[in-house]
């Protein structure tokens, strides 16, 4: 008789089939970016109300913590979310093996390296001074090569799968993958002062330098924030709740108008500026035409769970995921909002303009990210989470401290533009700049409440994995020697792994 | 064509998705190169002095532009609280562009002129001794630490590649007394950027000068912002043939 057990083991001791390795490794440290960009960003609000905690310390001063906020956000979280995503469902739907052996670890190393690098280097006052591109030419040099080893691997792994036809989330992963290489290469053409320094010159000045910029920074959004989070939605939202995707005919529909059009609404951050006028109603134009694929991505989402909503009583991941695509359609809606003239008036150079990146990368981004990780974990642990109440706890918990965070933000810029722009009977300004500014003192209160609320969800889920994990090796270890003991007993040994 | 065509072979899609990205930036960003009216035509804007560059890259150092915007825009109230409108020709020389996207602070792209140099140096120390609720850090150290100004040249250099007429020989330098008058040229001539550099921190410290500080560097590209286009010259209508 050969116990299940056994046969359990021996499976378990055979090579993994699909490389979870590497997926594990870049979950983790999408956890550990993603709380540390939090706890920085808490820190900025904090400084902002009480500037004491600048500490007179020029690498904990406001203008240098800030991109570190954002590269930790963008780069390390959201830039190892994509690629655990990206490596697992390209295995997972080409079901092949993850290509090549060093090259996904070179990926790995080299983007922590690169995230980390960048981090200190901002500390130390390296900056291009262009947001989300702030790294100097070497960090540069580097983040390109790890993304070409990431395309070869990904792309390779799709050359190997044997049914014809791409699923649709590596149809978004991919145009991450492109998007994001064309608009960092040309973004950052530099003159170096020195090959042996860190400081450049932007190839690009004054008004074409600006276009270039949010070129780039809008679309890293488009791409790494839009497109590569639709891609987790189309693999792992059908997935949890157990249903095929809706509308493969829209999701065609979603994918090529998103990628076409979202590179144009660009100009949109460059509104009432010296750029020429015909370039910002370019931009304007084409954002309002963004609301169909957006609606679309949207649509098809909320639609693949029709007939199972039930399912959201019991499954507290798959709320992660809803409540993702509301603050999706929302921000897209916002955005179009602000993109008018009469509108970006009044929005532009405020905290409305921060608060509405919140609800887009709290709301949007993390809930999305959150469904995922708790999608992932079981999976790549091979194990239950510990605890689903805890998920439950942490759904509310983050629901509600994105809006208090966000809503505070945009009341706090509305508030003080239109401070800024009150005038007496005779066409004077009635508030000082510093008498703008003191609308601020709540909103800014409640919105660091607001992040410190988001940060304890985050660790209640840090927590909840964790013994999820632990729990998991544990369970594994007991049976293993229980195994181990059992054909002791009869002679045998175990199969080396 | 059927999307099968494209969905079926990785090639395809990866060459046609690679397309359709690159449209919208094509049209968008070359003719801004191309459209000779983008920059506006307007006298007095000039490159910056060795000493006001440095200050810049001080500026960007340590993140100012997160905070002060440098893009006055076309609109009453803010023509009242900061003046003209920014042009884009005033920031032709930047690069990058310090327009920025956030007013923590107030908009800075026509402080130069403003305030005293000394006000500058006690604000950006301690802002607190002069605004009671600002919300900016002090910069205690940029006025003990001394400016690093032994590879100006090579930073001129660099700028030189990137499009900025900094000169190197005669003809150079022809070129930008006809562009700029001889004042102007004479400032940026590269083989002479030390002493044109130390000369400007003596002129601004009324003499007592020890030696130049990232201060002095900071407080002289603050001096400068907004103040080369004497708008006096310009009839209303002028600037927004340009728009």
């Amino acid at each position: 008789m050969v116990p299940t057990e056994a046969l359990a083991y021996r499976a378990a001791s055979q090579p993994e089939r699909y490389n979870y390795a590497i997926v594990r490794g870049f979950t983790v440290m999408a956890l550990v970016w993603g709380v540390s960009a939090m706890v920085v960003g808490i820190y900025l609000a904090a400084e902002l109300i009480w500037p004491i905690l600048n500490l007179d310390l020029p690498g904990l001063t406001f203008g240098r913590l800030r991109p570190v906020h954002t590269t930790l956000a963008i780069f390390g979280f959201c830039g190892s979310l994509l690629f655990a995503a990206s490596y697992y469902v390209a295995q997972r739907t080409c079901q092949e093996r993850l290509a090549g052996t060093l090259l996904p670890l070179v990926t790995f190393w080299g983007w922590q390296a690169f995230v980390l690098l960048g981090v200190v280097s901002e500390l130390l006052g390296y900056t291009q001074a262009r947001k989300y591109a702030e790294f100097e030419w070497p960090l540069d040099v580097l983040v390109v090569m790890v993304w070409l080893a990431y395309l070869w691997v990904y792309t390779a792994t799709l050359y190997r799968r044997s049914q014809p036809p791409l699923y649709v989330a590596n149809w978004f992963f991919l145009a991450c993958l492109l998007g994001m290489a064309l608009l960092y290469v040309l973004e950052n053409l530099v003159v170096p002062v020195d090959v042996l320094g860190m400081k450049s010159y932007s190839e690009f000045a004054g008004v074409q330098s600006a276009m270039v910029q949010w070129w780039y920074g809008h679309n890293v959004i488009t791409f790494l924030l839009n497109m590569a989070f639709l891609g987790m939605m189309y693999y792992f939202l059908p997935k949890q709740v157990g249903r095929p995707l809706y509308s493969y005919r829209l999701s065609i529909i979603h994918f090529w108008s998103l990628v076409f059009l979202s590179v144009w609404a660009a100009p949109n951050h460059l509104n009432w500026t010296a750029l020429p006028d015909w370039t910002v109603t370019l931009g304007v134009t084409f954002s309002v035409m963004l609301v169909l694929p957006s609606f679309a991505g949207v649509i098809n989402g909320l639609m693949t769970i029709s007939g199972a909503w039930h399912t959201l009583r019991t499954d507290p991941v798959l709320r992660f995921f809803v409540a993702a695509l509301l603050f999706y359609g929302w921000v897209t809606l916002e955005g179009v909002t602000m993109s008018f003239q009469t509108i970006n008036a009044l929005s532009h150079c405020t905290d409305w303009t921060v608060g509405h990146a919140h609800f887009a990368t709290l709301g949007w981004v993390s809930m999305m990210s959150f469904g995922v990780i708790y999608h992932l974990v079981p999976r790549l642990w091979d194990t239950k989470l510990y605890s689903v109440r805890l998920v439950a706890l942490h759904f509310w918990v983050a629901l509600f401290s994105v809006v208090l965070l966000a809503a505070a933000l945009e009341i706090a810029g509305i508030g003080q533009a239109l401070r800024l722009r009150t005038t007496d009977e005779y066409g004077n300004l009635v508030y000082s700049f510093m008498e703008t500014d003191a609308f601020l003192t709540v909103p800014y209160l409640l919105r660091g409440l607001g992040g410190s609320l988001f940060l304890v969800g985050a660790l209640v889920m840090v927590y909840n994995l964790v013994i999820t994990v632990v729990r998991a090796q544990r369970k594994r270890a007991a049976t293993e020697a229980r195994i181990a003991a059992k054909l002791a007993v009869k002679g045998l040994r175990p199969r080396e792994g | 064509m059927k999307h099968e065509w494209i969905e079926t072979h990785t090639s395809h899609f990866l060459i046609l998705t690679l397309l359709v990205i690159s449209i919208g930036g094509l049209v968008e960003i070359v003719p801004l190169f191309l459209i000779k009216n983008t920059v506006e035509t307007v006298a007095g804007v000039r490159p910056y002095t060795p000493l006001e560059l440095l200050g810049s890259n001080i500026y960007q150092r340590e993140g100012c532009y997160l905070c002060h915007s440098q893009m006055i825009r076309p609109l009453q109230e803010e023509w009242l609280r900061y003046g003209h409108y920014s042009l884009a020709a005033e920031s032709q020389f930047d690069h990058p562009f310090l327009w920025g996207a956030r007013r923590i602070g107030p908009d800075l792209a026509r402080v130069g002129g403003k305030y005293s140099n000394t006000w500058h140096i006690q604000h950006i120390t301690a802002p607190r001794s002069l605004v009671s609720r600002s919300r900016m850090p002090n910069y205690l150290w940029l006025k003990d630490r001394p400016l690093q100004y032994s590879d100006i040249e090579a930073h001129l250099r660099a700028l030189v590649r990137a499009g900025v007429p900094y000169s190197e020989n005669q003809e150079q330098y022809d070129k930008n007394v006809a562009l700029f008058g001889k004042d102007v040229a004479n400032r940026l001539v590269i083989s002479r950027a030390r002493e044109n550099l130390l000369a400007q921190v003596a002129g601004n410290a009324d003499g007592n000068v020890v030696s130049p500080t990232e201060m002095d560097a900071l407080v002289a590209y603050l001096q400068i912002l907004g103040t080369l286009v004497d708008f006096k010259k310009y009839d209303e209508g002028y600037f927004a043939r340009f728009r």
